[in-house]
């Protein structure tokens, strides 16, 4: 068992993972730029953790229709990874991804759901590969599932799987995009309290 | 019309008509609504997990099934209602990714199922009605009045059970 508690995380334990989160973001940016093969700015991303009843409401309330991109982490750390788009962020990828002007979340096909799905592949990927520079650790995921319902059902899933050991999250908000297209994403980092260990103690902080 | 109490995650909330409970979002949680008919109370309770001496960090007595449900009943109890005119309606537990077979979390909603019916159970509470499983989220309202438990969900028709 670990003797990590979370709410011992203290202000330099935080600087670090909003330094990952940086550049998390950062490689996100350059991988969503290359796919769209467009300029993509990004944001400094907002870092917090956050209790699970404020979660739903971070992200424009438990009822609002989002797409929830899902990878659990398999060697390395253990854990899962959730990256939501607002839909109307992932009405904006998708169109232009395919090329094409209208198209909304509900009259998505296969193909542009399984575009949606590797775009979040990208994008975990990204976050996923800036932990695994800075810790020096090899770490996997599995392949990514897709869920587009209401924001408070999509984060019961990790919420549940991160309630076994404490009421709050570790959310990172991003915005990428340029004036004409933001895109609104938000990352949900979910290590167990053995992988929060292995980060900070692989940093030389514990 | 009476309010709409908002019941959030891993938390739980009673009242008397014409008030009703409210939870939204709900996915591989379940939603607990204890109703006494006759003096038209209610409780509803918002679970995560199904067990809470499974779990280390378990102080949220309202984040599991086992005990949520427990105090939701004595909280319904202390507002008036009689043990043995209450019934239950579920809902909830749903599955909201794929996951591969052999995985945990792809049972965690149908465990919450099982493991809030098991408790209904052991308190001797009957379970009416039920709506859980599958593969989307529920928004569920629960009014005192008339007992119905009326469940919507995206790009699919309300529905009351």
């Amino acid at each position: 068992m670990s003797d990590l508690r979370l709410e011992e995380i203290n202000s330099i334990h935080f600087d670090v993972l909003k330094e990952i989160a940086n550049i998390g973001a950062g490689n996100a940016t350059t991988a969503l730029s290359k796919l769209l093969d467009a300029k993509v700015d990004m944001h400094v991303p907002n870092i917090e953790f956050m209790e699970f009843k404020d979660l739903a409401e971070a992200i424009g309330g438990a009822e609002n229709v989002v797409v929830g991109i899902l990878l659990t982490l398999d060697t390395g750390i253990d854990g899962m990874m959730m990256f939501i788009l607002e839909s109307d962020s992932a009405e904006k990828i998708v169109n232009s991804l395919m090329g094409r002007t209208c198209g909304s979340l509900d009259e998505f096909s296969e193909m542009d759901l399984s575009a949606l799905q590797e775009i979040g592949n990208i994008i975990a990927g990204s976050y996923l590969s800036a932990i695994s520079t800075f810790t020096n650790m090899t770490i996997t995921s599995s392949v990514p599932y897709l869920s587009i319902d209401m924001a408070g059902a999509i984060l019961s899933v990790p919420a549940i799987e991160f309630g076994k050991i404490s009421d709050k999250a570790l959310m990172i908000e991003s915005e990428f995009g340029d004036k004409d297209t933001i895109i609104n994403g938000y990352f949900i980092l979910i290590p167990t309290l053995e992988a929060f260990e292995l980060i900070f103690s692989s940093l030389g902080l514990m | 019309m009476g309010t709409v109490i908002k019941v959030g995650m891993a938390d739980l909330n009673v009242c008397k008509a014409p008030d009703a409970l409210t939870t939204l979002g709900l996915g591989s949680c379940v939603g607990i609504c204890l109703w006494d008919s006759v003096a038209k109370i209610a409780g509803m309770a918002h679970v995560m997990l199904p067990d809470s001496t499974q779990i280390r960090n378990n102080d949220n007595i309202a984040k599991f099934a086992d005990t949520g449900i427990k105090e939701t009943l004595d909280r319904v109890l202390k507002l008036g209602a009689q043990k043995s005119r209450l019934v239950a309606k579920i809902a909830g537990g749903a599955q909201m990714f794929a996951f591969g077979s052999n995985n945990d979390m792809l049972r965690v909603g149908d465990r919450n199922v099982a493991a809030s019916k098991e408790m209904l159970k052991k308190l001797g509470i009957r379970l009416v009605a039920e709506d859980t499983g599958l593969n989307f989220g529920r928004t569920i309202v629960f009014y005192p009045e008339n007992g119905n438990l009326v469940i919507t969900a995206v790009g699919k028709p309300s529905k009351t059970i």
